[in-house]
Formats: structure tokens, C-alpha cells, sequence
């Protein structure tokens, strides 16, 4: 390892020159693929094959429940990072866990697990079906599938986001007489806008590209189900040039939501 | 190492080769390794069906790989090393065909026919093909880009019904899944689906079907390094043993 010596007379640790090849290597595995994607495209037709009627329904239905599910990530996930971050109680590392789960499951099984919970004869499903309010095969059913798989990541940023924000704040707060929810509302969620925001962010693009449980659970059928993932997948089996085409826009959609985050976090001090 | 693996397994294949041209008495004799393309649909039948082959030809190994036939051709076509080749349908085939990826002509070895299938004991009370387009009926089917939505698509044409269906699948097995799992009222899926569903569902046969014939070929491809067992493998899934097998799981001779 080189050493340098700044200006104030600190050590600074350099980086060892070899490591330069592995790291080009690991960020060439990623672009290459990319890039291959951007060789294939029928540019003559992209952007009939973008426009066609089914790529539209599906473009537009994905939009519609990635916002849907970001707004229930949020609605849900926050007060859990709450608990999580800053009460504490017997099991709580057991429910972290628990509630982190999802991150690490294949969607798929997420996607079976909620077709034996919100499924006609699920769980809960066959209380909501005698009331007449069908799960399956709707929208809400996306959604759902979407929020699921998602929920960590949005709870595992903005819990991340309070620890190292750490509660000397609120703790002087509280000193001055505020009550929880005043410390929470004035002090806590604007400290923690950022890693609430990049965790919204996140939630949003997993939400955008959920195929598995999605799959499972809700069925596919254009205007409805059938999301951009679905119809990329369809697609493929008659129409390559198309599922190629389509593959581009998710990657742009995707590509600019982790630029936005990005930018953001920079921007701010967490 | 692949290279050498690759001469090796061309070396065996043109030793059966020459054994087989040699003009000895016997039948040719297949040896070395085989990998088969096969469509989603064969996967319970070519799985026996390799393991009898290997116990008939010792010293022979079959390896398959299932997917959906659109997937299959897509990986041939990139190069994917395989010596048999075995679709759900005609259009994939003909897309193998015109990628110069089939030695000889495709041969036909089975057919497939659509079904209704029902969670157990049929609790609409389904009962022809026009049921299925009761309004109080959810029915799943496959989507028409897939071989067995076009099936579908033709039985419509045919018969004058139209579906509304709650769910378009990409494949067979996820409409089979939908019902199991209680999703749905009714599903049209393959005679051979149903059949190893078991008592997971119920059939509801209808004769429309017949307007609807999924036929599916088999051939040895260009790139096969050991084009003799390949063949052989061919003849024994066309041959006798192999439309038993073919015919126990539901399939219909061509």
C-alpha cells in the first residue's frame, strides 16, 4: 500500500493500483449487458414497437401501481422504521428480521405466499370473497404484490437514515417540553427527509420491475395485470424485437430514477 | 477444456459412426452423451423416457433441458450445444428449421388437444365450452402469443364463443396453477396437464377440441457431435416404447 502525506501532516491511505482491474472488470459485467440490449434494437421500428396499443397499457399500468404501492410503502413502512429505529422490545430483532424477510425471498415464493393469503380461498381472501370484494385477478392484486416486495427496502433505508441520524435532536426536544408526536413531526421526519425520499426512490423502481410474484398472484391480462415486466416476457415468446424494445424503456425509467436518487443523495449530508 | 471435451465427444461420434457403416451384423450402437431440447409440456414424459433410453443403451447418457419451445429456439439460435430437439408445436420447429438448425425433416411423434379443467367436483357446473363464457364464470386460459392460447384463439374462431377471461397466462402451467390453487372457476389447458394434475382437478372434456390439434415434432439438429445416438433417440421416442410412455401421459399418436 502507498502512503501520501496531505498537507496537514495526516497519513492519507492511497488505493493499491491492482485494485483498478477487478473493480473494471466488476463494472464492465454490468454496462456490457446494457449494451448489448442497445446493439439489438430495431431502431427502425422502436418506437412503433414502444407505442403499440399493449406496450402503452402496460407502460401506463406500471406507472399507476409502482405509485400506488411506493404510497402504501410509505403509508406503512415509515411507522415501522420508527419502531424499529427507536423503541425497543423483547423480539424486536426477531421481527426485524421478519419484516426484512421479503428482501431476500425469491418473488415468486412471495407471490405464492400471498395467493394462500389474499387468494379466493386464502386467509384472509375467502372472508373478503363472502363480502364480494375479489383480490385476485386485480389491479389491487399488483399492488399488493408490488408493496410486499418492496416494503423492506423503503423500511430498511429511512430505519438505516434514523440510526445514523442518531436522537441527541429529539432528546433536546423532549428536554424543552415537546410531546413524542411534535418531536416526531418537527424534529425526527425532517432530519430524515433524505433517507425517507431515497428509500421512496427504491421502493418505487423495485415495484417497477416486480415480475415473480406479480406472476403468482395477480395473473396477466393487458390493461390490468399485465404490467411492463409481464408484457416483456410475453412478448419475448413471439415478437423479440418488441420484448428488446420494451426492455430499453424499463432500463431509461429505471436508469433515471437511480440518476434522481443518486443526485439527492449527494446533495445531502446522510 | 471445452474444446478438447468437444473433440472427444465428436471422436466417440464418429467412432459409432464408422462402427455403424462398417457393415457389422448388429445395429448401430449408440454410446457417449446426448443433450435434448424438449418442450415444458414433455418434461414428465422425455424425463422416463431418457432414463429408459439410457437403460437400453448402456453407456449412453441423456441429458434434457425443458423450456417453453419459443425459449428453446431462442437458445439454439444463440448457440446453445444440443443434438436433439423436441417442440410443442409446428411454428417453432418451422423457426429451427429456418435457422438451418435441423438436420434431415422434423418427424411428428405425438399430438395434444385442449381440455376445460375445474377445481374438484366442478362447483360452477361447467359442462361445454360455451359455459365458459357465462358471466358469472372467471376463466383462465393461456395468451394467444403462447402455443396453447392460439389453440384457444382457434377453438373461439370455431365454435363462436368468446371468452373474457380474468387472467391471460404465458404458460399452461400457470393456468393449471390458477386453478389448483382455487383462483379461478375454469381453465383450458392440455389433456396432458389435466391428466398429471390428478385429482387436483376435474376434467370437463368437450369434442370442440378436436378443431384444435397441437402437434408436436421432434428432429436431430445440425449441430449435434453425436448425430448417431441422437437418431436413435428420436427413433425410440417415435418408436414403440416411446408412444406407450407418450400415450400413458395423455398424448395422442400423430
Amino acid at each position: 500500500m502507498r502512503t501520501r502525506r496531505s498537507a496537514g501532516g495526516l497519513i492519507q491511505v492511497g488505493l493499491p493500483t491492482w485494485i483498478y482491474l477487478p473493480a473494471a472488470v466488476g463494472a464492465l459485467f454490468v454496462i456490457i449487458p446494457l449494451a448489448a440490449i442497445l446493439l439489438r434494437i430495431d431502431w427502425a421500428n422502436f418506437i412503433p414497437l414502444i407505442t403499440s396499443e399493449s406496450s402503452r397499457a402496460a407502460l401506463l399500468l406500471s406507472l399507476k401501481t409502482a405509485t400506488a404501492s411506493t404510497v402504501v410503502c410509505v403509508l406503512i413502512g415509515v411507522p415501522m422504521a420508527i419502531v424499529l429505529a427507536r423503541a425497543s422490545f423483547p423480539g424486536q430483532s426477531v421481527l426485524r428480521a421478519l419484516v426484512l424477510l421479503p428482501l431476500v425471498l425469491p418473488p415468486v415464493v412471495g407471490g405464492i405466499a400471498l395467493l394462500y393469503t389474499f387468494g379466493r380461498q386464502g386467509l384472509l381472501g375467502q372472508h373478503l370473497d363472502a363480502f364480494g370484494f375479489r383480490i385476485a385477478f386485480s389491479t389491487t392484486a399488483v399492488v399488493l404484490a408490488q408493496s410486499f416486495v418492496s416494503l423492506p427496502f423503503l423500511v430498511v433505508s429511512l430505519e438505516g437514515a434514523m440510526r445514523s441520524a442518531g436522537n441527541q435532536y429529539e432528546n433536546i426536544a423532549a428536554t424543552l417540553g415537546a410531546r413524542p408526536t411534535t418531536v416526531l413531526r418537527t424534529v425526527t421526519m425532517p432530519l430524515v427527509l433524505p433517507g425517507l425520499m431515497s428509500g421512496a426512490v427504491l421502493a418505487f423502481a423495485r415495484s417497477l420491475g416486480e415480475f415473480g410474484a406479480t406472476l403468482t398472484f395477480a395473473g396477466s391480462l393487458q390493461g390490468v395485470t399485465r404490467t411492463l415486466p409481464l408484457e416483456i416476457y410475453l412478448q419475448r415468446e413471439t415478437d423479440p424485437d418488441a420484448a428488446i424494445a420494451l426492455s430499453l424503456l424499463l432500463i431509461v425509467v429505471a436508469a433515471a430514477i437511480v440518476v434522481a436518487s443518486a443526485s439527492r443523495r449527494l446533495a445531502s449530508p446522510l | 477444456m471445452t474444446r478438447v471435451s468437444t473433440f472427444a465427444v465428436v471422436a466417440l461420434g464418429a467412432t459409432a459412426l464408422i462402427a455403424g457403416c462398417s457393415g457389422s451384423p448388429t445395429s448401430a450402437q449408440g454410446s457417449g452423451e446426448i443433450t435434448v431440447f424438449a418442450a415444458a409440456s414433455l418434461k414428465s414424459t422425455f424425463t422416463e423416457l431418457g432414463t429408459r433410453f439410457e437403460a437400453a443403451n448402456p453407456g449412453t447418457t441423456v441429458n434434457v433441458n425443458f423450456a417453453g419451445s419459443s425459449d428453446l429456439v431462442t437458445q439454439l439460435t444463440q448457440g446453445a450445444p444440443a443434438d436433439v430437439f423436441a417442440s410443442a408445436d409446428g411454428t417453432n420447429m418451422a423457426r429451427a428449421v429456418d435457422a438451418d438448425l435441423v438436420a434431415g425433416a422434423p418427424e411428428n411423434f405425438a399430438t395434444n388437444t385442449l381440455t376445460i379443467v375445474t377445481p374438484p367436483g366442478n362447483p360452477k357446473d361447467i359442462a361445454s365450452f360455451a359455459d365458459l363464457a357465462r358471466p358469472d364464470t372467471t376463466v383462465v386460459v393461456c395468451a394467444p402469443q403462447v402455443p396453447c392460447g392460439s389453440a384457444t384463439e382457434e377453438l373461439e374462431q370455431e365454435t363462436g364463443v368468446t371468452l373474457t377471461p380474468v387472467s391471460e397466462e404465458s404458460a399452461v402451467t400457470d393456468v393449471l396453477g390458477k386453478i389448483t390453487s382455487g383462483q379461478a372457476d375454469a381453465g383450458l389447458v392440455y389433456v396432458t396437464d389435466a391428466k398429471g394434475a390428478g385429482d387436483k382437478v376435474t376434467e370437463v372434456p368437450f369434442p370442440e377440441t378436436s378443431g384444435a390439434v397441437n402437434t408436436y415434432p421432434i428432429a436431430v439438429l445440425t449441430g449435434s457431435a453425436n448425430s448417431v445416438s441422437a437418431q436413435m433417440f428420436v427413433d425410440f421416442v417415435t418408436g414403440r416404447e416411446g408412444q406407450k410412455v407418450l400415450s400413458e401421459a395423455g398424448f395422442a399418436a400423430p
